[in-house]
C-alpha cells in the first residue's frame, strides 16, 4: 500500500431506516482522522452501496443501521461484493445490534459491528489496523 | 427589597467569600454551560428576573401568554396522558400489547409503524425486505387497521400515531375502522404526526417533495376542521430534531420554525388561523438536563404564544396554546449497564412534569439494546405513576415559577430561539433552511461536539466514559420474529384476492386524477381505503403524480 494514499471510507445507511447521526458523526470523524469519506445518505439498497464502493475505490464500507434490519441487510452487501469479485474492502457496521446477532454478521464477512457507546477513536484504530490494502 | 443594596450585597459576595474560595479550591469546571452553550452563573437572585413583568411575561395558568400552562387546573384536574409508545410485528401482536398497556393503567395509546409503512410502501414490496415490522407495526391495509383496534373502542381512547409522509391515508383507515365500530369521526380523539419538514432536516421517513407534502398536511387541517374536530392534525415534532443531536434552543427554535411554516401554508390555501390554530399540537424531547429542559418547555409555550397572536393576528385562545406531547431522550440511554437508564428516564419525565406537558412517553431501559420487552415497558409507566401518584410535584401549577434560575432561563431560551427563527425567517423561513442544509448542518456540528465532549470526558456518562464495569450481555431482550415478513406477505396475497378489484382500481385511479388538480384528497383517499386498497397502492399512485423527495448533495 502506498503510505501516502489516504484510506477511503464509504459510510452507507441501507434499508429505510433514517436515523442518520451516528453515520454522520462517524464520517466527520474518519476525516478528522485523515480519512477520506463518502457518505450515501439515506435509504441505499445494498446494490447501490456495493456499486458505490466499487466506483469511489474504497478501502473500507462502514453501514449503520439502527432498525434491527441488519440480519439481512450486512450479509446482502458482503455477498454482493463478494460476487463482483471484491474480497479486499473491510466491511463494518454499527448501530443497536443485539450481542446475540453478531457472531453471524461476523461468518457473513462483517470484520467487526460496533454498538452503542463506542467512541468514534476505537472505530479509528479499527480501521487503520485492519484495513487490507 | 431594594435592587440597589441588593446589587451592592451581590457584588460584595462575588468578590469576596465567592472569589476567596473559588480561588482557594478551584471549581469543577472553568465554565459551567448547558447544553446549549449559554454559560451558567454560580447564582442566581432577584437581579436576574427583575426585567420580567409578572402579568405579560408569566400571566396565570390558562392565561396569555401560558408561561405557566395552557390550562387553569394544570394536573390537579387530571394528570398528564400516559402514553407509551408501542408498536411490533403483526397487528395482532400490538393489539395485545395495546391490550396490556390500558390494563397497565395507561391513559392513552401511541402507534409506532415500522419504517415500510412509514414511507407508503406494502409488506411485500422489495424495499421493505427484512424490515416488516422491526420498529412498529406493519400496515397494509384497512385490514390490518381492523385487527390492530380490535375490541378496542375508539370513542373511549385518544390515539396518537406517529406517522407522516402517508399520515393522511392512516389517519383514513382509523376513520374506516370507526365507521365499523359505529363510531362516527367527530367523536374521534387523537394525533397524527403529519409533520412532514422535520423529517426532511431530522428524520428521514419522508416520501414526496415539499410542495405536494404541504397540499396534504393542509387538507387535511382542512378536512378535520369540518369532520374530525377534536383530532390533533399535526404534531410538530421537536422531539427526532433533538435525538439527531440539536441543544434545548435549537430544539425549540427549529420546531417553532417549522410551526410557523405550517400555519403560512395553510394560511396561503385559504384557511383562517383560527380554524385550523386551535389543532396544532407539538412534541418535545426532554433530557437530563432537569433544570434546562423545565426552562425550555416554558419558553416554548410563551414564544408560541406570542408567535400567534402578534404575527399571525389568532385570537381564539386555543390557537395560542402550546400543547405538547414529551418523549423522554432515547439518545441519553446507554447500552452499558442499562438498568441506570430507569433513573435517566426519571428525571427527564419530572422534568417534562415539571414543565408542564399534556402527555408523555417513559422510554423503556433496554431501548439502547433492541425493542422494549413488555417488563421495562412496565417500570417505564410505573416512573410516569410514581411521579404522578406519590412524588407530589402535580399537586400544585408549575411549582419552579418564580426561581430566579428557572426565570432566567426561560428567558434566555425565549430570546436564543427567537434570534434563531429570525435568521430563519431571513433566508426564506424553514423550507428554505432545510433545503439549503442551515438547519440539518447546525443539528451535525451540535452532535459531533456533544460526541466528543463524551470522548474528551469534559462530559461525564456514567456507566460509559466512567464508573464503567465488566458486563455480561443482557437477557430477555425482545426479538420479532423473523417470520413476520412471510406473513404479513401472505395476508397480504390474501386479501388482494378476495377484494373487490374493480372499486380498488376505480378509487385509486380517481385519487391519482384528484392528485393533479387541486382538490382535498381527503375524501378520495377514504374511499380508496374502504374499498381495501393498499398503502403502498394509495402511496403509489401519489408517486407517480407527485414524484419523490431526493435530498440534496448527500455527503
Amino acid at each position: 500500500m502506498d503510505e501516502n494514499r489516504k484510506i477511503r471510507v464509504l459510510v452507507a445507511k441501507p434499508g429505510l431506516d433514517g436515523h442518520d447521526r451516528g453515520a454522520k458523526v462517524i464520517a466527520r470523524a474518519l476525516r478528522d482522522a485523515g480519512m477520506e469519506v463518502v457518505y450515501t445518505g439515506l435509504r441505499q439498497t445494498p446494490e447501490q452501496i456495493v456499486a458505490a464502493a466499487i466506483q469511489e475505490d474504497v478501502d473500507v464500507v462502514a453501514m449503520s443501521i439502527l432498525s434491527g434490519a441488519h440480519g439481512h441487510l450486512f450479509p446482502r452487501v458482503t455477498q454482493l461484493l463478494k460476487e463482483r469479485g471484491v474480497d479486499d474492502v473491510l466491511v463494518i457496521g454499527g448501530g443497536i445490534i443485539p450481542d446475540e446477532d453478531i457472531p453471524a454478521l461476523k461468518a457473513a464477512g462483517v470484520a467487526e459491528v460496533f454498538t452503542p457507546g463506542t467512541s468514534t477513536a476505537e472505530t479509528v484504530k479499527f480501521i487503520r489496523e485492519h484495513v487490507k490494502r | 427589597m431594594d435592587q440597589e443594596n441588593l446589587k451592592a450585597g451581590y457584588d460584595r459576595w462575588k468578590s469576596g467569600p465567592y472569589t476567596k474560595a473559588k480561588t482557594r479550591f478551584a471549581e469543577r469546571m472553568e465554565r459551567f454551560e448547558g447544553s446549549s452553550g449559554m454559560e451558567i452563573e454560580p447564582l442566581y437572585t432577584p437581579l436576574d428576573t427583575e426585567h420580567l413583568d409578572y402579568l405579560n411575561d408569566l400571566g396565570f395558568p390558562g392565561e396569555y401568554p401560558y408561561t405557566r400552562g395552557v390550562q387553569p387546573t394544570m394536573y390537579r384536574g387530571k394528570l398528564w396522558t400516559m402514553r407509551q409508545y408501542a408498536g411490533f410485528a403483526t397487528a395482532e401482536e400490538s393489539n395485545a400489547r395495546y391490550k396490556y398497556l390500558l390494563e397497565q393503567g395507561q391513559t392513552g395509546l401511541s402507534v409506532a409503524f415500522d419504517l415500510p409503512t412509514q414511507i407508503g410502501y406494502d409488506s411485500d414490496h422489495e424495499l421493505a425486505l427484512g424490515e416488516v415490522g422491526k420498529v412498529g407495526v406493519a400496515i397494509d391495509s384497512l385490514a390490518d387497521m381492523e385487527i390492530l383496534f380490535d375490541g378496542i373502542p375508539l370513542d373511549k381512547v385518544s390515539t396518537s400515531m406517529t406517522i407522516n409522509a402517508p399520515a393522511a391515508v392512516l389517519l383514513a383507515m382509523y376513520i374506516a375502522v370507526a365507521e365499523k365500530q359505529g363510531v362516527s369521526a367527530d367523536k374521534l380523539n387523537g394525533t397524527i404526526q403529519n409533520d412532514i419538514l422535520k423529517e426532511y432536516a431530522a428524520r428521514g421517513t419522508y416520501i414526496f417533495p415539499p410542495k405536494p407534502s404541504m397540499r396534504l398536511i393542509t387538507n387535511i387541517f382542512e378536512y378535520c376542521s369540518a369532520n374530525v374536530p377534536k383530532w390533533n392534525t399535526i404534531s410538530i415534532s421537536g422531539y427526532h430534531i433533538r435525538e439527531a443531536g440539536a441543544t434545548a434552543v435549537q430544539e425549540v427554535a427549529f420546531t417553532l420554525a417549522d410551526g410557523i411554516a405550517y400555519v403560512e401554508a395553510a394560511i396561503a390555501a385559504g384557511l383562517d388561523v383560527d380554524d385550523f390554530g386551535p389543532r396544532l399540537s407539538f412534541f418535545f424531547n426532554s433530557h437530563n438536563e432537569l433544570l434546562e429542559e423545565v426552562a425550555k418547555f416554558r419558553a416554548a409555550r410563551r414564544l408560541w404564544a406570542r408567535i400567534m397572536k402578534e404575527r399571525f393576528g389568532a385570537k381564539d385562545p386555543k390557537s395560542l396554546q402550546l400543547r405538547f406531547h414529551t418523549q423522554t431522550a432515547g439518545s441519553t440511554l446507554t447500552a452499558q449497564q442499562p438498568d441506570n437508564n430507569i433513573v435517566r428516564v426519571t428525571l427527564q419525565a419530572l422534568a417534562a412534569v415539571l414543565g408542564g406537558t399534556q402527555s408523555l412517553h417513559t422510554n423503556s431501559r433496554d431501548e439502547a439494546l433492541a425493542l422494549p420487552s413488555q417488563d421495562s415497558v412496565r417500570i417505564a409507566l410505573r416512573t410516569q405513576q410514581i411521579i404522578g401518584y406519590e412524588s407530589g410535584v402535580a399537586d400544585t401549577i408549575d411549582p419552579l415559577a418564580g426561581c430566579y434560575y428557572i426565570e432566567a432561563l426561560t428567558d434566555k431560551i425565549e430570546k436564543a430561539a427567537m434570534d434563531y427563527i429570525k435568521r430563519i425567517d431571513e433566508m426564506g423561513g424553514a423550507p428554505a433552511a432545510i433545503e439549503r442544509g442551515f438547519i440539518q448542518k447546525e443539528i451535525e456540528d451540535s452532535a459531533y461536539r456533544y460526541q466528543m465532549e463524551i470522548e474528551e470526558k469534559r462530559r461525564i456518562i456514567v456507566g460509559l466514559n466512567e464508573f464503567t464495569i465488566a458486563e455480561e450481555p443482557p437477557k430477555g431482550l425482545l426479538k420479532v420474529d423473523p417470520a413476520v415478513g412471510e406473513l404479513q406477505k401472505s395476508k397480504l396475497a390474501k386479501l388482494r384476492a378476495s377484494r373487490d378489484t374493480a372499486r380498488v382500481e376505480a378509487t385509486v385511479a380517481a385519487l391519482g386524477e384528484a392528485a393533479r388538480g387541486d382538490a382535498n384528497l381527503m375524501p378520495l383517499i377514504l374511499d380508496a381505503v374502504r374499498a381495501y386498497a393498499t398503502l403502498g397502492e394509495i402511496c403509489g399512485v401519489l408517486r407517480g403524480v407527485f414524484g419523490e423527495y431526493k435530498p440534496g448533495g448527500a455527503r
